[in-house]
């Protein structure tokens, strides 16, 4: 138990702080993300990330959205396990043939707003995966789609930001 | 010399020809009759040989029919054995009643390609998912791969307990937390889990048959998104195919960048399951600071490299990126720090009796067992295997730079957790040699064009374990196949078996011990 109390001294806190220290524009957009999820969400917007064919570094990203550094939960974004408690989705791909119906039937779970958030190069158009037999290609073949978060893999500032532009509208 | 393929040739005399095209001739791979391929598997089952990977190409171009495969691994050697499969009867002796892995690969194989294994005890598709018209094997030429598909009724033949008190829980494609999709089907009474299937397939996105639509250059690109959080390992096994192909020999800088970015992939990746372990044994002040670790680590990447994760860096005859001298300093100011911060972190998991009790004696996974399956990388170091590509078929520099691996027996989360934080040490110890003796110079080499019906074989040993890439030249010298073997598509094998006598809740820190990847698997 020491070692632990000792750990938590030495290392204080890591989350990078108001105002900004090292990354002024993770800030900016905390703070921005932090106003609209109190006047809209009543301080609290949960997500449900579906991962509806990535090759998986988008979902590297997105937990990194939720470690110590970028700690989103401080600014009302939090994950949720369960479609049925989120307002917003969002998707990794491309959309494959094999998850197209698992990927349906979790946003008809998703009660309103239903919020759907296309992440990576592949959810936004396909990507290197493109269209075919396996892949249908971007989120918005199969979803509307409210907001888009190119990048391979966005880094987790660009994911806060594509969740602000979607909730910003 | 190699003594696999002498025990073919002695057993099989003129029926063993050599394959001339294959590429590198430290692989060497022989053509044997159809009706005697099990047989060679038998000869090198006798020789303790374990089976590496088993696949089929369409060989229609070059106006054959199918070439079946299979590669055999052991110690230092690999060999490939090859048969010839007409187009009218597409079917060969299966092996999986002498090598459990081949049980998935020749699902796959009749699958994708409608290959078929004689003797096969498990006739339901795998990948293909039971909606895909029966036909459809899209892995053979003339097949249009950018049609989507028709989706028919099909229903999956699960393995089913019955008796009192016996319940089945569905769990997936969807899960509870922020990972990939698959389904996991339990048959369980009250918490203990009797049997544990995994059906997979739910990322597949066609990525060999893409493969084969892409030029040599620009699949080093696909290669690098196989498996996101591999993406070093991945497209550094499909260069190494290449530059097989090509007789290529990228300058010493750029094979010691590839090593750097390696084990550099391994600690990140390493940090982020030791954490994630902790967190599902409810231990959530490790999984911070272990995250903590991984966070600065891809921020390194990013400030010298330009990516996070280390993404294109690499391609065919070299890097695409280098390191100064600030750089260096750098990376080794970040050694320093981590592997402080490490230790200090370590004690704390090693002394804590509530992280002890949930992953000591979890999901054991026994040295007969991972080696009847065919485990590689930490999960078969776990279990008492030695087995490591860098030690094996060591690559530049680790031929010059000596690889310390660390070898436990319990077979339990512990070890597959205790395994990586070796693991983690070695790589830093690694990195300062690698940065030590970094050779000056450039970093790419130019590559000429693969020559027609010529085959290159790459293996790198990635943080999760071997990857294998074996890449096939058309007629015209296109890519006519890439087979892509990723380490999950042996191990989600270890996970099933793993489980036998757990409880329900522990599965989730077993997967997580196992940290298997399903876009690697499904392709």
């Amino acid at each position: 138990m020491i070692r632990i109390l000792k750990q938590i001294f030495h290392t204080g806190i890591v989350t990078e702080q108001l105002p900004p220290v090292t990354d002024p524009e993770l800030m900016k957009i905390g703070v921005q993300l932090e106003k609209v999820i109190q006047e809209r969400f009543r301080g609290s917007l949960a997500i449900r990330q579906v991962d509806a064919g990535s090759c998986n570094a988008c979902e590297l990203e997105i937990h990194a959205v939720n470690n110590p550094i970028y700690d989103c939960e401080r600014f009302g974004v939090h994950f949720t396990a369960s479609p049925r408690f989120a307002d917003m989705l969002l998707v990794t791909g491309p959309v494959s043939q094999n998850m197209e119906i698992a990927l349906r039937r979790t946003y008809t779970a998703t009660p309103r707003p239903k919020l759907v958030v296309a992440v990576g190069d592949c959810g936004c158009t396909g990507g290197i995966f493109g269209k075919s037999y396996a892949s249908l290609g971007g989120v918005d073949q199969v979803l509307p789609v409210d907001a888009y978060i190119p990048g391979c893999p966005p880094t987790p500032t660009a994911l806060l930001q594509g969740i602000l532009r979607a909730i910003g509208k | 010399m190699s003594k696999l393929k002498d025990a073919i040739v002695t057993a099989f005399g003129a029926d063993a020809r050599e394959d001339a095209g294959q590429c590198p001739s430290s692989v060497p791979a022989l053509i044997v009759p159809r009706e005697r391929f099990a047989e060679a598997a038998k000869v090198l089952k006798k020789g303790y040989a374990l089976l590496a990977a088993e696949w089929a190409a369409d060989e229609t171009p070059y106006g054959r029919g199918f070439g079946v495969f299979a590669c055999y691994r052991k110690e230092s050697e690999y060999l490939i054995i090859k048969t010839l499969a007409p187009q009218t009867d597409p079917t060969f002796p299966s092996l999986t009643k002498k090598f459990v892995p081949a049980y998935r690969f020749e699902r796959q194989m009749k699958s994708l390609l409608g290959v078929v294994a004689i003797g096969h005890p498990d006739t339901r598709p795998w990948i293909k998912h039971e909606d895909w018209p029966e036909d459809a094997w899209p892995l053979r030429k003339s097949f249009d791969g950018s049609k989507p598909l028709p989706r028919v009724y099909g229903e999956y033949d699960w393995i089913r307990a019955e008796g009192e008190g016996v319940c089945e829980i569905p769990v997936g494609p969807v899960h509870a937390g922020i990972i990939e999709p698959g389904h996991f089907r339990f048959q369980a009474v009250g918490e203990d889990i009797l049997n544990l299937e995994a059906k997979l397939g739910y990322v597949h996105k066609g990525i060999e048959k893409r493969f084969e639509a892409l030029s040599w250059s620009d699949a080093s690109r696909l290669a690098g998104r196989v498996s996101g959080d591999s993406t070093v390992a991945h497209c550094l096994a499909y260069c190494h195919a290449v530059e097989a192909l090509t007789a290529c020999r990228p300058p010493d800088r750029a094979q010691w960048l590839r090593a750097l970015f390696l084990e550099r992939e391994r600690i990140a990746n390493h940090l982020g399951d030791l954490g994630a372990i902790c967190n599902d044994v409810a231990f959530a002040i490790l999984f911070y600071h272990f995250m903590r670790l991984k966070e600065a680590v891809v921020r390194t990447n990013f400030a010298l490299f330009g990516h996070r994760f280390l993404m294109d860096t690499i391609k065919p005859g070299g890097t695409l990126v280098d390191v100064d001298a600030a750089g260096v300093a750098a990376i080794l100011g970040e050694a320093d720090w981590l592997a402080e911060e490490l230790e200090r972190l370590v004690v704390i998991y090693d002394e804590n009796p509530s992280v002890e009790d949930r992953v000591r004696d979890t999901g054991i996974l026994s040295s007969e067992k991972a080696r009847e399956l065919g485990m590689v990388g930490f999960v078969a170091r776990a279990s008492g295997l030695n087995l490591d590509c860098r030690i094996h078929q060591p690559f530049p520099p680790y031929d010059r730079i000596n690889v310390t691996i660390p070898v436990l027996v319990s077979g339990d989360v512990h070890a597959r957790a205790w395994v990586r934080i070796e693991e983690i040490r070695d790589s830093l110890r690694i990195i300062r040699e690698i940065l030590k003796s970094l050779p000056d110079g450039e970093i790419f080499a130019p590559l000429s064009e693969p020559l027609p019906d010529t085959s290159g074989f790459g293996a790198v040993e990635g943080w999760r374990g071997e990857i294998l890439y074996w890449l096939q030249a058309g007629p015209k010298g296109e890519i006519n196949r890439c087979m892509v073997r990723d380490p999950s598509s042996l191990n989600w094998l270890g996970l099933e078996q793993c489980i036998h006598g757990n409880i329900v809740p522990a599965f989730p820190v077993c997967n997580k011990s196992f940290n298997q990847s399903y876009s690697g698997n499904d392709l």
